[in-house]
């Protein structure tokens, strides 16, 4: 059998993927594929139809996700996915809109987009590839670098206190807060699926392997042994403080904490609220298009 | 809560900025993100209160970064959308107003230009911006600028700015600046049906069928639009693509997409270009002037003439594409060219590229409109 034709059997999944545009552009061993995968499944599951689910990125190895999917997508510029998601959101209320992007993407360049969408509880999700790099450029640190970690802009250990993701989506707002990793594939497709039937601003961490990046000045040996130790370091406690919830590779024995964390209700932003009769915008359900569906 | 209508028909006594929020919802503009500044946050407020109203959305963003990514992404949901800046934020908005160029999304953008650099006049008039307008973000593309002298084409060039971005599936500038911006001038809004309005080129095919090519151009470069939630799973992106929208990271597909780009808008230069002209009949020395300071220019020629030169004004309505045809025509029968501008030398810059007559710059920094005096001695000069 030759290579062709191995590549073209079929896979339940394909639909989803634009198989035009294969091979992709990842390394081996690297974390982005498999929880887009996570994400396809997820979108079969939710009942929405995939022509009204829309994914919007920024730039990075995590912004090429929309490129392989065979939906709406939009990869846009650096940091703006929130906004320019924000405004399909808003003016096409009926699309479930998701955006797919790396920790830099969102949380540098993009961090204050991310804060004032939770703020707002854009009717958005937010799908954050943490692999604590940038990937992209070549691994440089960003701003969830755990403390201590090599990258090629921190050559004697980052310095810099990384951001602890859930804690800070859920002081801005966020309803809905998970995190998992690309190893956890089926609590991770679980948690795409409640973020989808969620109306408001979801936030979904996952921490994904980049062996180039990340792994290869940090003396981790390829793709396994990350995988390995963020499998051995996890542990799920949906309950934990979000306080807690920081990483620090640097200590031994020091649990990787993973769970869906928060799940609340907050009024959906609605720049036509005050314009509908009150019962309506009480309920906050005159523009959804969609309607609460379980939690 | 009930309002007044989208197009508010009628005699008006209008601000500039104000006479542009009405341009655009007589546009059809539904969606507006915007961070104050001055001198253009009447246009926002203005909008606040109106945008609803007609069952649009207003949302003051975080930013002029989140402004511009936003009116992109309501643009590619299906809306006209619009945002209004001034100079710091204008230049925020650069690198997105370069995905616009680059994924065929229109869009308006107002630009009140004050004085600059940096925070340089929060309320006092500049004409800096201009070739800003036709070079700030990277890359080759083709912009179209609309000036407007008066609240009444504040009113007119905003509705033509839609019109235009959504023909040539482009983002189009309103290049004000503050004078005009600030004045208040009787404005004249026509009835609904007598607004021009043209629509966006839209796909003949259906979703579902096999071999559609969402960037494949029609004869005039303009490929048809898709909006998100069509069904035809289009993918955007602001990598070079080739037709079917994917990445092609090659120099042939770079080469043949940015030129389609650049293409579409110089192909039809020649129908996007608008000036005015004022006593240009026997002219020996003419002045190009634009925005306030073409008012003054208005009053040089006067002066000019009362001592018998024979002076007279074009006015580029478009700065971009700039009028340089009609530059050169009248090249050939005038003695010389006077430029005033509320900056050091920018317009004038391209008028010398369509003559090699002697072409005088009245320049003055900004802070403060043109007055015509200096420009009267302009002409006096090169008048001889
Ligand atoms: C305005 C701007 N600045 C810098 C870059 C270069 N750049 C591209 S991707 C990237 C970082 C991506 O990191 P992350 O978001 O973590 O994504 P990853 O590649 O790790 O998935 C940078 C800095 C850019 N494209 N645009
Ligand atoms: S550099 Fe890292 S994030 Fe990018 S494709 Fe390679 S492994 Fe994945
Ligand atoms: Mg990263």
């Amino acid at each position: 059998m030759t290579m062709s034709t191995l590549i073209a059997e079929r896979h339940p999944s394909d639909p989803l993927f634009r198989a035009d545009r294969l091979p992709h552009i990842w390394c081996p061993g690297c974390g982005i594929g498999p929880a887009m995968h996570a994400y396809a499944q997820a979108m079969v599951e939710s009942g929405i139809p995939l022509a009204r689910h829309v994914c919007v990125s920024g730039i990075g190895c995590t912004g090429r996700v929309p490129g392989y999917l065979n939906m709406d997508s939009y990869h846009t510029t650096h940091g703006r996915a929130i906004p320019f998601a924000m405004a399909i959101a808003l003016v096409k209320p009926e699309l479930e809109v998701t955006v797919y992007s790396g920790d830099g993407d969102l949380f540098a360049i993009g961090g204050n987009h991310f804060i004032h969408a939770a703020r707002r509880n854009v009717d958005i999700n937010v799908i954050c590839i943490n692999n604590f790099n940038y990937g992209m450029t070549g691994g440089q640190v960003g701003p969830t670098t755990p403390m201590g970690a090599r990258a090629t802009t921190a050559p004697f250990g980052n310095y810099e206190q990384p951001f602890n993701l859930p804690h800070l989506a859920a002081a801005t707002g966020a309803v809905f807060v998970a995190r998992w990793t690309s190893l956890h594939l089926r609590q991770l497709k679980q948690a795409m699926l409640r973020a989808m039937k969620k109306r408001g601003f979801t936030f979904i961490e996952v921490l994904a392997p980049c062996p180039v990046g990340f792994g290869r000045p940090n003396d981790i040996g390829d793709a396994m042994e990350e995988m390995t130790l963020y499998r051995e370091g996890c542990v799920v406690d949906p309950a934990a403080p979000l306080d807690s919830l920081d990483i620090d590779l640097r200590v031994k024995d020091r649990p990787i904490v993973l769970g869906n964390f928060v799940d609340v209700e907050r009024p959906v932003f609605d720049p036509l609220a005050m314009m509908r009769p009150t019962s309506e915008a009480e309920n906050n359900t005159a523009v959804a298009g969609k309607t609460q569906e379980g939690q | 809560m009930k309002g007044e209508p989208a197009v508010l028909t009628g005699q008006h006594f209008l601000l500039g900025d104000h006479a542009c929020a009405e341009g655009a919802l007589a546009a059809g503009c539904r969606f507006f993100g915007g961070y104050p500044i001055t001198p253009s946050t009447e246009v926002a407020e203005w909008l606040a209160r109106r945008l609803p109203e007609v069952g649009g959305i207003f949302v003051q963003m975080e930013d002029e970064l989140a402004s511009m990514a936003a009116i992109v992404g309501a643009s590619v949901a299906g809306a006209r959308a619009m945002t209004a800046t001034s100079g710091p934020g204008f230049s925020l908005m650069m690198e997105n107003l370069g995905l616009a160029a680059m994924m065929e999304v229109p869009c308006v953008v107002v630009n009140v230009q004050r004085g600059g650099p940096s925070t340089g006049l929060p309320t006092l008039v500049g004409q800096a911006d201009v070739m800003q307008a036709r070079w700030g973000s990277h890359g080759d593309y083709e912009i179209v600028a609309y000036s407007p002298a008066s609240p009444q084409e504040c009113f007119d060039l905003t509705v033509k700015a839609f019109n235009t971005a959504d023909h040539f599936r482009i983002p189009v500038l309103v290049m004000a600046d503050e004078v005009v911006a600030h004045m208040m001038e009787r404005v004249t809004i026509p009835p609904a049906e007598a607004i021009p309005r043209v629509e966006r080129k839209r796909p003949r095919q259906g979703p579902g069928g096999n071999g559609f090519l969402p960037f494949k151009a029609d004869d005039d470069l303009i490929p048809p639009m898709v909006h998100a939630g069509e069904g035809y799973r289009i993918h955007f992106t602001g990598l070079t693509h080739d037709e079917r929208g994917y990445p092609a990271i090659t120099a042939p597909a770079h080469d043949r997409l940015v030129r389609r780009l650049v293409d579409k808008v110089r192909q039809k230069a020649w129908e996007i270009v608008e000036y005015e002209e004022y006593r240009l009949e026997d002219v020996s020395v003419v002045i190009i002037a634009y925005g306030s300071t073409a008012r003054s220019a208005r009053r040089a020629v006067g002066l000019a003439r009362e001592q018998g030169i024979a002076a007279g004004l074009l006015r580029p309505i478009t700065l971009w594409p700039f009028p340089g045809e009609r530059v050169k025509k009248l090249a050939e029968r005038v003695r010389a060219f006077v430029v005033p501008e509320l900056n050091l030398g920018q317009i004038s810059r391209e008028v010398e590229r369509f003559t090699s007559l002697p072409v005088l710059g009245v320049n003055h920094a900004g802070g403060a409109m043109m007055p015509p005096e200096p420009i009267l001695e302009a002409i006096r000069e090169v008048a001889g």
